[in-house]
């Protein structure tokens, strides 16, 4: 009987599952295929047995990638710059938004924010572009700046592996506070007013009202992103390190993604079986962060992603 | 705000230092923006010499004109339109038919189907074995490629079914079933036309990534005719494009050398306006757009 009803419910519902068909062949096809082809960082690939007829070889290639030389050198680079950018990049936008909640002004508030929305839409190869323009040491705003406050030429800090990190997060700053920010603006619009005035009546300053008021009921959303941002660690803006890239910064820029691209389908032999070993550690470590912090953030203050 | 003079004096000093660093936060913005801008309609000596500090020095328009020449830039422009269009289209059809059909709670297995989707949010098969499977489907070196791997945002489609969730009553599609209108008329006539605002953030947000997007076409296209504007501007703007030591008349050379500059600066102005100018309409949807998607779907 309960089961005839579920069956007149789906058949009540057709319409619905037939349009379903699409995306989840699309989903099937783009995302749980190439799931699937994980295999291949457990085989030794070869074009004439495909990914199914190669020999397999068990952990070797995820051996050879942890033996290699280079190991320790990308894996410090990934850790270095995700880490710096995380700890840069997660606070900022919080603090200007919450700096734009208490400025009075609307409409200086609202050129703001439309100001620094703008840099977010810059694609990446533009945006590095313009790092390279500006920073440039002769005709960049900074040489520029430079020759005319101290009537030298500036050094060239493109030209600094060490240099590579403070670029890639500060610019990444410029390019996204604006953008980032606007959730916890809206976090912070939410926020009941009549808090505000009962707490600014009883003696209150702005300052101990930021911190007793606005922080803690941004706290929910900043978790969530956190939670986020912890299980991308090792996602480091691959596409703008790899355009950032040259050969005086490699030993400082060279990070598990480009890695990724150069052994799979840059170099001139390339080696699927160990470029997707490598990928797949990448995604299983960001797996396995992400839970954790979902984790720790459920036991910390009960909300999580899942 | 006209209250200020009747704060105390610990919220004045407090109020003074959020504006003042506001203030310098949006200046450090601004400054470059202007700077490119500037730039661009400065002579080519004067980029090179780093005299441009605030407005055009010389003006000229030798940058935009020396763009314009560039057929590399036509093309890709042609190409990057038709791909924006076309994949913002097929991402809009994807990601809509999907979000209806998860808002709908009237529907058996609609959980299993979401964790179906959701999964790919925090997993995927990486570089490689998509790579294969696109090659596996016919679709290396044609404009497919850049638009069908990643036509389908899950985020996306979470913000859009959140949408449709919190602005359409259940009650309206219950009385238009009572009406005998069937799923799909529905999706059709009540829906979509319901959804104007959350179609904008979408189109937007597609819209820009796909006109952004650079490294698909690096790894799935090697022919220089598809190749859309983001690659020819690598070429320009990050590899550089002529050699000055390879022309041979000294003039010339020179010339090209001064030049470099200034032509970065015009095809950067170049390539930002097509998001500029869909940019004013679609601004305050977008913000609303971030907003519902902030809201845990």
């Amino acid at each position: 009987m309960k089961n005839n009803k579920l069956l007149k419910k789906i058949c009540s519902r057709w319409q619905i599952y037939l349009l379903l068909i699409v995306p989840l062949v699309y989903l099937f096809i783009f995302s749980y295929l190439p799931m699937g082809g994980l295999v291949l960082a457990f085989k030794d690939y070869n074009v004439r047995d495909g990914i199914w007829g190669s020999p397999w070889v068990g952990l070797k290639n995820f051996a050879k990638f942890f033996g290699s030389s280079k190991f320790p050198l990308i894996m410090r680079n990934t850790l270095t710059v995700s880490l710096y950018s995380l700890i840069v990049t997660f606070p900022i936008p919080i603090i200007f938004a919450i700096l734009l909640n208490t400025l009075g002004g609307k409409k200086y508030k609202k050129v703001i924010q439309t100001v620094t929305y703008i840099p977010h839409f810059f694609s990446t190869v533009v945006m590095v572009g313009l790092i390279f323009q500006l920073l440039n040491n002769r005709s960049g705003v900074y040489g520029s700046l430079f020759t005319f406050l101290t009537g030298e030429t500036a050094p060239n800090i493109l030209a600094k592996g060490n240099w590579f990190k403070h670029i890639y997060v500060w610019s990444a700053v410029w390019q996204s506070t604006g953008y980032n920010a606007i959730i916890y603006i809206a976090a912070l619009a939410g926020v009941d007013q009549s808090l505000h005035e009962a707490a600014a009546i009883d003696g209150a300053t702005r300052f101990q009202r930021v911190w007793n008021i606005d922080i803690p009921s941004i706290l929910p959303t900043a978790s969530i992103m956190l939670i986020l941002a912890v299980g991308g660690i090792m996602n480091v803006g691959f596409e703008k390190v790899l355009l950032m890239q040259n050969n005086l910064n490699l030993n400082y820029s060279e990070v598990v993604s480009t890695y990724v691209y150069k052994i799979g389908l840059a170099s001139g032999i390339t080696d699927f079986s160990l470029s997707t070993a490598i990928g797949m550690f990448n995604s299983v470590v960001n797996f396995i962060l992400l839970v954790i912090a979902n984790w720790g953030s459920k036991k910390l203050n009960g909300s999580g992603i899942f | 705000m006209s209250k200020f003079k009747n704060y105390s004096t610990r919220d004045k000093i407090f109020t003074i230092i959020v504006a003042v660093v506001l203030t310098l936060f949006f200046l450090v913005v601004l400054y470059p923006c202007i700077f490119v801008i500037s730039a661009s309609f400065s002579s080519g000596n004067a980029v090179q010499a780093g005299k441009v500090l605030l407005f055009p020095v010389d003006f000229s328009l030798e940058g935009y004109k020396a763009v314009l020449n560039t057929p590399k830039v036509w093309t890709g422009f042609r190409n990057s339109l038709l791909y924006t269009v076309g994949g913002t289209l097929i991402s809009l059809v994807l990601t809509m038919t999907t979000a209806y059909c998860l808002s709908r709670n009237d529907v058996p297995g609609r959980n299993i189907v979401m964790l179906f989707f959701t999964f790919t949010m925090f997993f995927n098969g990486g570089m490689i074995p998509t790579y294969l499977v696109v090659r596996q489907m016919h679709m290396l070196n044609t404009p497919w490629a850049l638009i069908i791997p990643g036509a389908l945002s899950v985020y996306n489609m979470i913000v859009a079914r959140t949408f449709i969730r919190n602005t359409i009553p259940d009650e309206l599609m219950e009385a238009s079933m009572m009406d005998g209108c069937s799923d799909i008329r529905y999706f059709l006539k009540i829906v979509l036309p319901l959804s104007k605002a959350i179609i904008a953030v979408l189109v937007l947000f597609y819209g820009v990534g796909i006109w952004n997007a650079y490294f698909n076409a690096l790894i799935y296209m090697n022919d220089r005719n598809l190749y859309p504007l983001t690659i020819f501007l690598r070429e320009i703007l990050l590899v550089e494009s002529i050699d000055p030591s390879t022309v041979a008349d000294p003039e010339l050379q020179a010339k090209i050398a001064s030049m470099a500059g200034v032509i970065k600066y015009a095809l950067i102005v170049v390539t930002m306006i097509p998001i500029m100018m869909i940019y004013p309409f679609i601004q305050k949807y977008f913000v609303k757009g971030v907003m519902i998607g902030s809201v845990k779907g």
